[in-house]
């Protein structure tokens, strides 16, 4: 989980198996005041789409990549295979951006 | 995912026009007194002392303010802002205010115990500052002994707390060799991102630039540097790189639009656009000790001024780009050109352009650069304040 602390300081690389985790840094909040979503991280604002934000949501470390995939599966009615890819696609990008630790 | 627009970024993508969103950011200037001297600073000429600064409780009123503008990060800058021993205090009200709290430092002045301190009231991020790898230039160029050793301590405190650091490095001639070296640098220390910084010319550093500008040729090769690194260290430290204006053809977006995302408290509690706004004449700078920040944000002379592209002449009113950079950078027109509504000479339209560069490679060319003018206190004067 902790990987920045890690010496070796390797890139992470997202699988179905990986447990992705916000790290404490990294603020997903809602702004009442604009009516969306932020991703607050050092110096960066980012803001999600509604997927991203659904993704971010489940990432507690906990769950794995394809249960996360499974999940939302289930929820959107669409071919596992497919969100499994796009999942880990968007989760290497948050992995290489700093915003999920795994 | 899309990101907004930050202070620093050279982003390519159209903004939307929106003169009366709110602010994202808010730079707080917290103090001028610093331990260090680097003559590049961003800091005014004119420093303000320390009889005039706000009080604590005015800082943590400029933070509620701040939140409830919808402002969502506070960056704690100054001078060196560790040097206010009220630090925690500010923080804990920012912190518990919602926004996001990223600590500015030099470093040299923090203890161990304070920066747990920090990090137990919610700091959120620490950017330190270096002036070089190469002990004896960062001292030379710091005017301050010892500080790559106690940054390195510093930097391992960040980490310890498992706090995330970015190595803030100020890129000029005296350093720019070394690049590759910061770069490591930064890595050893855990920095999850590096700002590889060039110099930009206001202020101090415009006083210095015959000291301090690089080479075109070294400029480009940076670049090249960084672009190798950033593709080596993905996933490990992401980049930021900040060009220097005189060698590019259009001008910096300048705080991503006058009064369009970004303001700036000075230690006294003027409210500016930019750090350097107080270089253009004809701005009114309203303080937060007579005014709402709100009301500054919306109202206030100095952000009124050059919001928008409503001020613009030519070329910039007819320009493609006129939302993209929205004129480049006002203090830089009126420090090059006399005239704060003409484009930025780092804009090849500009008039002022070839001469802009040709100073930038005059200056560069000489092999023996001219001394620093170090950033300090100018003796009191009996009026001060």
């Amino acid at each position: 989980m902790n990987v920045e602390t890690n010496p070796s300081r390797a890139r992470v690389m997202i699988t179905p198996a990986s447990k992705p985790g916000m790290p404490p840094h990294i603020k997903l909040r809602h702004d009442p005041g604009r009516g969306r979503w932020h991703v607050l991280a050092p110096e960066r604002v980012f803001e999600p789409d509604p997927i991203a934000i659904e993704i971010l949501k489940r990432c507690d470390g906990v769950n794995s990549v394809e249960d996360i995939a499974t999940e939302l599966a289930k929820d959107y009615n669409a071919p596992l295979q497919e969100i499994l890819a796009d999942t880990i696609s968007m989760l290497q990008e948050l992995s290489d951006k700093g915003v999920i630790r795994a | 995912m899309n990101e907004v627009a930050p202070m620093e970024q050279f982003s390519e993508k159209p903004l939307v026009e929106a003169c009366a969103r709110a602010p994202v950011g808010l730079l707080a200037e917290l103090t001028h007194r610093c331990p260090l001297q680097c003559p590049y600073c961003s800091n005014p000429l004119e420093l303000d002392r320390v009889n005039t600064e706000l009080t604590t409780e005015q800082w943590q009123d400029v933070m509620r303010q701040a939140a409830d503008l919808g402002i969502l990060q506070i960056h704690l800058s100054g001078g060196e802002p560790t040097v206010r021993k009220d630090l925690e205090d500010i923080i804990e009200v920012a912190a518990k205010a919602g926004l996001y709290t990223n600590l500015i430092t030099a470093g040299v002045t923090l203890t161990r115990d304070r920066l747990n301190r920090m990090k137990d009231v919610g700091l959120d991020h620490v950017q330190l500052s270096i002036q070089d790898v190469d002990e004896a230039n960062a001292e030379r160029i710091s005017a301050y002994k010892n500080g790559l050793a106690k940054k390195r301590e510093v930097g391992k405190w960040v980490r310890e707390f498992d706090m995330p650091l970015t190595i803030n490095a100020p890129i000029h001639r005296h350093n720019i060799e070394n690049l590759p070296n910061i770069i490591n640098f930064a890595v050893e220390m855990g920095a999850g991102r590096i700002e590889v910084a060039n110099i930009q010319y206001y202020a101090w550093a415009l006083k210095n630039r015959a000291s301090l500008m690089p080479t075109r040729a070294q400029v480009l090769k940076s670049a090249e540097i960084v672009e190798e690194a950033k593709e080596r260290l993905k996933g490990i430290m992401v980049f930021d790189f900040v060009v220097p204006d005189y060698y590019a053809k259009t001008p910096k977006p300048c705080m991503g639009g006058w009064g369009r995302g970004v303001m700036n408290v000075t230690p006294q509690g003027r409210v500016l656009p930019c750090h350097a706004s107080e270089s253009v004449p004809g701005l009114e700078f309203d303080n937060v000790k007579d005014r709402r920040l709100a009301d500054i944000w919306l109202n206030g002379q100095a952000f009124q001024k050059y919001r928008g592209t409503s001020w613009m002449k030519e070329p910039c009113r007819s320009c493609p780009r006129a939302e993209i950079d929205f004129g480049g950078c006002r203090c830089q027109a009126m420090a090059f050109t006399g005239d704060a509504t003409n484009t930025d000479p780092a804009c090849k339209l500009s008039p002022h352009h070839q001469a802009f560069v040709a100073a930038a490679e005059a200056e560069s060319g000489v092999a023996n650069p001219p001394p620093f003018v170090y950033r300090r206190m100018a003796p009191a004067k009996a009026t001060a304040g």
